[in-house]
Parts: C-alpha cells; structure tokens; sequence
C-alpha cells in the first residue's frame, strides 16, 4: 500500500474510487450475521413488505463499513481521528455501491498535520446514499 | 410522540471481548481482502499486536454487546419506519482481537422535524478498553418518518 503523504496532497485531489459489487441478499444475510445488526427490514422480505417497502434494502452500516476500507486502503487505520457520515438515499439490492473521496482541507490540529476528506458512496451512477467526511492524521 | 423525558437516559454499559472469528466474518461480510485483517501474521507483520477492529465494526460490536432494538422499545419507535440518518466515531486509539471493550451508552437527543413527520433520536456511547484506555466516541442518530 502506499500511504497518502500530507506534502504529496492538494486541496481538490480526488482519491481513485472504490467499486464494490452490487449487493444481493447473501451480502445482507452476511452482514446481518457478522455486524449483530438482526434489524429484519435489511433480511425479511415478509417484514419489509408489512413495513410498505417493496423488498429489503441494505444497512447503511454496510456502506459505511465499504468507507471504513477505501480509508484504510490509502492509509494505516490508526490515522484515522473522525468519521462523519449522514446517509442520504437507500441502497437497493442489485445497487453497486462507488466509494469515493475528495481532499476539503489541509490544516494542522494537536501537533499533527491532518486532511479532511469528503467522503460519498454513490449508487446507479448518481445517487448519493452517504455524504460524510473523515479527517486522517497524516506524515 | 418523543418522550423527551428519556434524553440523558442511560441505555446501557456493555462489555465484549474482541473475538478473531468476529473480525473475520466481517471482513468476509465487506469483501475486506487485506490480510492484515484477517491473517494474525500479516497483522504483526504490519506492527498490530492481533487483528485490527476495523474503524466502522465498533458499532457491531456494541450491538453484539447489548440489545440494539432495546432504545427503540424504550422510545415507543416502529422498527418498520425507522432509517439510519447519521453516524459518527471519533477515534481515539485502535483496538485488537483479545481487547475487551466497555460501551457505555446514552441517549443524547431526540427531536422532531416538519411538524413531527420526522423524529430523530441520538444516541452517544464512550468506548474503553480493559486499560481504561479511551478508544472512541460514537454517536448514532436513527430517524422515524412518520408520514
């Protein structure tokens, strides 16, 4: 992995983005049963239709989970000091989620020179489902 | 109606011990393909002292560690209408496989939008370790929509 360099970034630089596969049922039973999240909303088709949804839908946890990696996938995870997500849309089975993440802010905070990212996944092209940021402690 | 009495209400102080097998399945659950992990040697190779909690599993955790649908009960919310509208984790320090983890978790809000056809409740929990050392600050906000 090479890691994301303070020196090396500008403001407006976009990290490649993440693709992840569309998401099925088994990707929501799998999460359900490895996140503790039993919510049946995201695995019971019965309750999500009594509920007036036309079929279950994925937990945003599990977006946020694919953020969780793109960071760490360009830097050690103990660089990470925030997270901030606000979910947006819902993320529909057969939706293939994009991770993606732009640099807001250069600044330095407690003795350490931090970026502050805006963070988004996004589906069927331009559907945003999470707007969220995250600030890494970089060298 | 929010019963805005329950803001402050303590929900819970949970502990968990940190399993491997957990933090695999997770990893096979977001397609996570990075052996540092999933692989204890790959782990220590990269300087971890076991498997990593991955910075977003905290909220399993904490899940796995109390009863999740109990503030919804608490808060008389309808499971069926209820959306994740924010999350946030402040991340204080990383914690491995074999750490134990205290949750300590309260209900820090509830409000309304539009004329109540949006309630929200916002939840705060304070994670340490079995040092005592202080991991995170999570806080979740869960919306009902009522229209």
């Amino acid at each position: 992995m090479k890691e994301l360099r303070f020196d090396e970034l500008t403001v407006g630089d976009e990290l490649p983005a993440l693709p992840l596969s569309p998401i099925t049922r088994t990707t929501l039973a799998l999460y359900a049963g490895a996140s503790g999240d039993h919510n049946p909303i995201h695995i019971d088709l019965d309750f999500a239709r009594q509920a007036g949804m036309s079929d279950v839908f994925a937990h945003g946890m599990l977006s946020a989970a694919y953020l969780g990696r793109f960071l760490t996938g360009w830097v050690r995870q103990e660089r990470i000091r925030e997270i901030k997500l606000r979910f947006t849309g819902i993320t529909h089975l057969q939706d293939a989620p994009l991770c993606s993440g732009r640099i807001a802010e250069k600044f330095e905070h407690a003795g350490e020179e931090r970026v502050r990212i805006e963070l988004k996944t996004t589906v069927r092209g331009n559907i945003d489902t999470i707007v969220g940021e995250a600030v890494l402690a970089l060298k | 109606m929010l019963d805005k009495s329950l803001i402050g209400r303590s929900l819970h102080t949970s502990t968990i011990q940190v399993e491997k097998g957990a933090l695999r399945l997770f990893a096979k659950a977001i397609g996570e393909s990075d052996p540092v992990y999933t692989d204890e040697a790959a782990a220590r190779d990269a300087g971890y002292r076991s498997l990593p909690v991955p910075p977003t599993f905290l909220t399993c955790l904490e899940a796995q560690a109390s009863d999740p649908l109990k503030v919804i009960e608490l808060a008389k919310l309808d499971l069926g209408r209820i959306l994740h509208a924010e999350q946030q984790f402040i991340h204080h320090a990383m914690a491995f496989a074999g750490d134990e983890l205290t949750f300590a978790t309260h209900i820090a809000d509830m409000y309304e939008k539009k004329g109540g056809a949006l309630e929200f409740l916002v939840t705060e929990s304070r994670v340490t370790n079995q040092h005592g050392d202080s991991i995170a600050d999570i806080r979740c906000s869960l919306v009902q929509r009522n229209s």
